[in-house]
């Protein structure tokens, strides 16, 4: 064990640069400094599963807007840093989640993404090919992620106005440095989650990034990875701007056992392993249990215990939480492993979620259907409004005339509608609404579509399995019980300083609905030559038909004379005497 | 002739109005076989919806109308019904109008052919009386008016009905002579009556009585004067659908559409499939053959049906119905029409009784297999698209058997009726 401590401390040594002695040689340039944080934050569910969101954060002071060339990576991965200059990426979010996210049986996540994979960038204002740039930059995030985000084209790629706004410093509203592109049939195994530990500065040997085990992970209800950078501000006058590189990793772990009792989770239990250490590169390394639901402790145990406690308003709430801070070594205890217990019995009451939305298609058979989108308002008093965001590919060719937005029977209509309609092969359907949701109430947003038949070279090799549509965005501001903490640069736990809060009345709030499975018309795929010759049949008909009564003229039929006259008659053509 | 003529209509009307007020007409205008993304009515009321929240129609994929559409129905749309059925009713006048001068020119050619002697002894049964051919103006009506396929083209309000009208006017215009009056709207909303100014170029030199004499001055002259009034009202139409937008998004929206077929929604014709099932490499090839496949009949026809002008409009109409990108029952109906015309054919037509039965077997087919194929599930696209190859095989051969009864009665009248062969024999006669 001790030899294993002295082996990182030195790997180490040679990495970190932060705490350098100051008998270092003044150097002309600055040193920058890096950070990294790393924190896990485990909630026990009301179904009986449990939550577990891991989020690393490395912040890197380098400045790209000034165009000076970086070549030196201490904590900041390099890929990414080169795939940032070289694309002149302001901000980059992609997502990788296998699963959707129960929001009525386990309220609302600190991170929420759609099934599939999600990729949206801002570009700086300096780029002049946007498209271009995005699709060789789909394609070298492919490289990094293992994925197939290369299917990422201009089908499925969208220029939304309104949602998506930046969630890093800078006040750009040209929206043409915007694109989203989902892939809803994207699935998420081992492979892509090697090469994001990979960009961890620990990697997966040190701090909380051992308990990343593949095989307890993919056995989840709910997984999702995730990588974010943007532009933050290094201190409240925003002087000097580095980036930040958040990777969040969300986990929700199915509780097998019927619920009887009291129930009992551990960190070995989740993750088949228990911590030794903090990373060594990290300047904090917390963990944090929520505890807001049973603050006396009759019914929630957590061993072992911590006096340590923290608050923190996180999606309009006020939650308590227990931490386990893994820099100070008395967290280890004799044994020197954290294996924390956690026994709780689940209630029946839930804070309702104020937001919540479903999607599915209605209709039956093969030519038409209906896509309805139902938005759920659980305010009981306050209503608010929501940006709705659908992208729907060509092939459900949408009718916006039969566009309906109705709330308790009534008629609602949008107060902006962003309507972009789709070209055949070329672009999706883009559709924005602002609706104002009535409180306490059900929305239904209705549109007719028409089934497209696509060319027998455009469906997939399982044609019956149907066609996927992404998942609809619906972003908000919530109203929220509590009073949000609007000053950014305080020290906040992760989890609740991701989405910019600007005003304390409200919070920002993402909600994903379930993407649509439909299926399309197919043509008989054993065909071609079938069908080529067939068609090209009935057209030689009718050319053969038409060209004998324009060539051919009516004459009086000669009966034709016998076998032997006829050869009679050749012999005597030989022999040039007049025929019989 | 006006009291049959309006009872007729008001009889076509009211069975329209009848249908309009049930739930049929729901049902009807989502079929594939009356509508075509190029005619429904639903894409025009998107287009119009698209223009109300800012959106040009052309930019998106849903909307393949002329500019002249949405003119008339940004003021319209309220009263469809009553366009669709006026529409319908003028296609009828038209069509009477046109066939009844036209069955005077027919009946005074033949007078001045008899006092010319031209015709031999044995043929005089061949000879249409003024009796035969009072009824027909009024059966070419009915047979428009009533015909279900042109009931369900206009209960589906498709603007393939409108598309009638113009052509329906055209043919009246180019028959009357009326050389002012004479345009080319029926260009506006689709290229494939372009074909039909040759027939009608030929139909006023034979009434300006000027041979069709490639050596002659006056020919040329006529000719030219007829491109440049035709080309002129083409460039007048083209103009105005430019002005209505500010923008030539229309074009490749309308016309790039009809001849590259990116959509491949199923339909009577023979393009759906055919592009689906397409290899890539070919696409591109096989479309331009389909494509020129519908307008290189016209120099054939013309030369052959040069003293026959009305015949080869009927023969156009046939070729671009059955040919064209995406057809419709309505299209169809518009030819149908002219049947009555060439009644007197029958005692030479040789398929019409396995014709019509194929026709009616088909047509009752279509919902069926559509049915089977998208609701059911339990059949597949090949089914529909035989019952397609049929009806289209079953088409041509009603067209080329008219053409056929055409021929030989011209042949007849010329070479009279009962031929004999060398040695007395009765004769056959057969295409050689």
């Amino acid at each position: 064990m001790r030899w294993e401590e002295t082996v990182v401390e030195e790997a180490t040594a040679d990495k970190e640069d932060t705490s350098a002695p100051e008998t270092v040689v003044q150097s002309s340039v600055p040193q920058p400094k890096d950070d990294f944080q790393e924190e896990l934050v485990i909630r026990p569910l009301h179904s009986g599963d449990i939550y577990a969101s891991f989020q690393f954060r490395t912040l890197w002071e380098t400045d790209f807007m000034r165009g000076n060339k970086v070549s030196h990576y201490r904590l900041f991965p390099k890929s990414l840093g080169q795939v940032i200059s070289k694309f002149s990426v302001r901000e980059l979010h992609i997502s990788f989640t296998q699963g959707y996210w129960r929001t009525m049986q386990w309220g609302q996540p600190f991170l929420p993404s759609p099934p599939g994979a999600e990729l949206w960038v801002w570009f700086q204002d300096s780029v002049t090919d946007v498209d271009g740039t995005w699709k060789e930059l789909t394609n070298v995030l492919s490289g990094i992620f293992c994925a197939s985000l290369n299917f990422i084209d201009s089908t499925n790629t969208v220029q939304p106005s309104a949602s998506f706004k930046p969630l890093g410093i800078g006040n750009v509203t040209d929206h043409r440095f915007l694109r989203y592109a989902t892939l809803p049939r994207e699935i998420v195994c081992t492979e892509n989650l090697t090469p994001w530990k990979k960009l961890l500065p620990c990697g997966s040997k040190a701090g909380l990034a051992v308990l990343l085990k593949s095989e307890k992970l993919f056995h989840s209800s709910f997984h999702s990875q995730a990588v974010h950078i943007r532009p933050v501000c290094q201190d409240w006058q925003c002087k000097t701007t580095s980036w930040e590189l958040r990777q969040t990793l969300n986990v929700v772990f199915d509780l097998h056992t019927p619920g009887q009792g009291k129930l009992e989770w551990s960190l070995f239990k989740m993750f088949s392993r228990t911590l030794t250490e903090a990373c060594p590169l990290a300047s904090s390394s917390k963990i944090y249990i929520d505890i807001t639901d049973d603050p006396q402790g009759e019914q929630f145990e957590v061993s072992p215990a911590t006096h340590l406690l923290s608050q923190a308003m996180v999606l309009g709430d006020r939650r308590t939480f227990s931490v386990y801070d893994l820099t100070q070594q008395i967290t280890f205890g004799t044994v020197r492993s954290l294996n924390l217990l956690i026994r709780w019995k689940s209630s029946e009451d839930m804070l309702r979620p104020l937001l919540h939305a479903e999607r599915y298609v209605a209709g039956y058979g093969l030519q038409t259907g209906e896509i309805h989108t139902l938005m759920y308002n659980n305010h009981p008093y306050r209503s608010f409004p929501v940006l709705l965001l659908d992208s729907v590919p060509w092939y459900l060719r949408l009718y916006i005339h039969t566009l309906t937005v109705t709330s308790k029977g009534k008629d609602n209509k949008p107060s902006y509608i962003h309507y972009q309609p789709s070209k055949d092969r070329v672009r999706p359907h883009l559709l924005e609404m602002l609706v104002q949701l009535p409180p306490n109430s059900v929305t239904e947003v209705t549109v007719q579509f028409e089934r497209a038949l696509l060319k027998w070279t455009e469906y997939t090799p399982d044609p019956n399995h149907g066609f996927y549509v992404g998942s609809s965005v619906i972003s908000s501001l919530v109203p929220s019980i509590v009073a949000m903490d609007t000053n950014s640069t305080r020290e906040q736990p992760l989890f609740s300083s991701f989405f910019p809060c600007k005003e304390e009345s409200s919070y920002f709030m993402r909600v994903y609905t379930e993407p649509l499975l439909v299926n399309l018309p197919t043509p008989d795929f054993s065909m071609p030559y079938n069908v080529i010759c067939l068609t090209c049949t009935v057209v030689a008909v009718g050319y053969g038909s038409l060209y004998n009564l324009l060539t051919r003229s009516f004459q009086i039929e000669e009966p034709s004379p016998g076998l032997a006259k006829r050869i009679a008659n050749i012999i005597r053509k030989m022999r040039g005497v007049p025929p019989l | 002739m006006a009291a049959p003529l309006t009872l007729l209509l008001l009889v076509a009307v009211t069975v329209r109005a009848a249908l309009y007020r049930s739930s049929l007409a729901d049902l009807i205008s989502e079929r594939v076989e009356v509508v075509s993304p190029l005619t429904a009515w639903k894409r025009v009321v998107e287009g119009l919806a698209l223009l109300d929240l800012g959106v040009s129609p052309y930019s998106g994929d849903v909307f393949h109308e002329t500019p002249l559409i949405i003119y008339l129905f940004h003021f319209l749309v309220d009263y469809a019904e009553i366009t669709f059925m006026l529409a319908d009713v003028i296609t009828a006048v038209a069509l009477y109008l046109s066939v009844k001068d036209y069955n005077k020119q027919v009946f005074r050619k033949q007078k001045y052919a008899l006092e010319a002697d031209r015709y031999p002894l044995d043929c005089l049964e061949l000879i249409r009386s003024p009796k035969e051919m009072q009824y027909i103006p009024l059966k070419v009506a009915m047979f428009y008016l009533l015909n279900p396929f042109t009931i369900l083209s206009c209960v589906a309000k498709s603007t393939c009905g409108l598309n009638n009208a113009v052509i329906a006017l055209f043919v009246l215009s180019t028959i009357k002579g009326n050389s002012r009056t004479h345009s080319s709207p029926a260009e506006g909303n689709s290229i494939y009556p372009l074909t039909l100014c040759a027939a009608a170029l030929l139909y006023l030199l034979q009434r300006q009585y000027i041979p069709v004499n490639l050596r002659r001055f006056s020919f040329w002259w006529f000719v030219a004067q007829y491109a440049f009034m035709y080309l002129g009202s083409l460039f007048v139409i083209v103009g105005l659908s430019f002005f209505l937008l500010g923008s030539w998004d229309f074009l490749p929206s309308v016309y790039g559409f009809i001849l590259s077929v990116p959509d491949l929604t199923p339909n009577i014709g023979l393009f759906w499939y055919f592009f689906a099932e397409m290899f890539e490499h070919f696409r591109l090839f096989f479309l331009c053959v389909f494509q020129i496949n519908v307008f290189f009949y016209t120099v054939p026809l013309s030369i052959k049906l040069k003293e026959h002008p009305v015949f080869l409009i009927f023969m156009q109409l046939a070729v671009i119905s059955i040919f064209k990108s995406y057809p419709t029952v309505g299209d169809i109906a518009l030819y149908m029409a002219f049947l009555p015309v060439w009644s007197h054919l029958h005692r030479f037509l040789r398929n019409i009784f396995l014709v019509s039965c194929v026709l009616l077997a088909c047509s009752a087919l279509f919902p069926v297999l559509w049915h089977l194929w998208i609701y059911a599930g339990s059949a597949n696209s090949n089914f529909y698209y035989a019952i397609t190859l049929l009806f289209n095989v079953a088409q041509i051969l009603l067209v080329s058997d008219y053409f056929y009864a055409f021929l030989r009665r011209e042949h007849h009248l010329s070479h009279g009726l009962y031929l004999k062969r060398k040695d007395g024999s009765e004769a056959t006669l057969v295409l050689k």
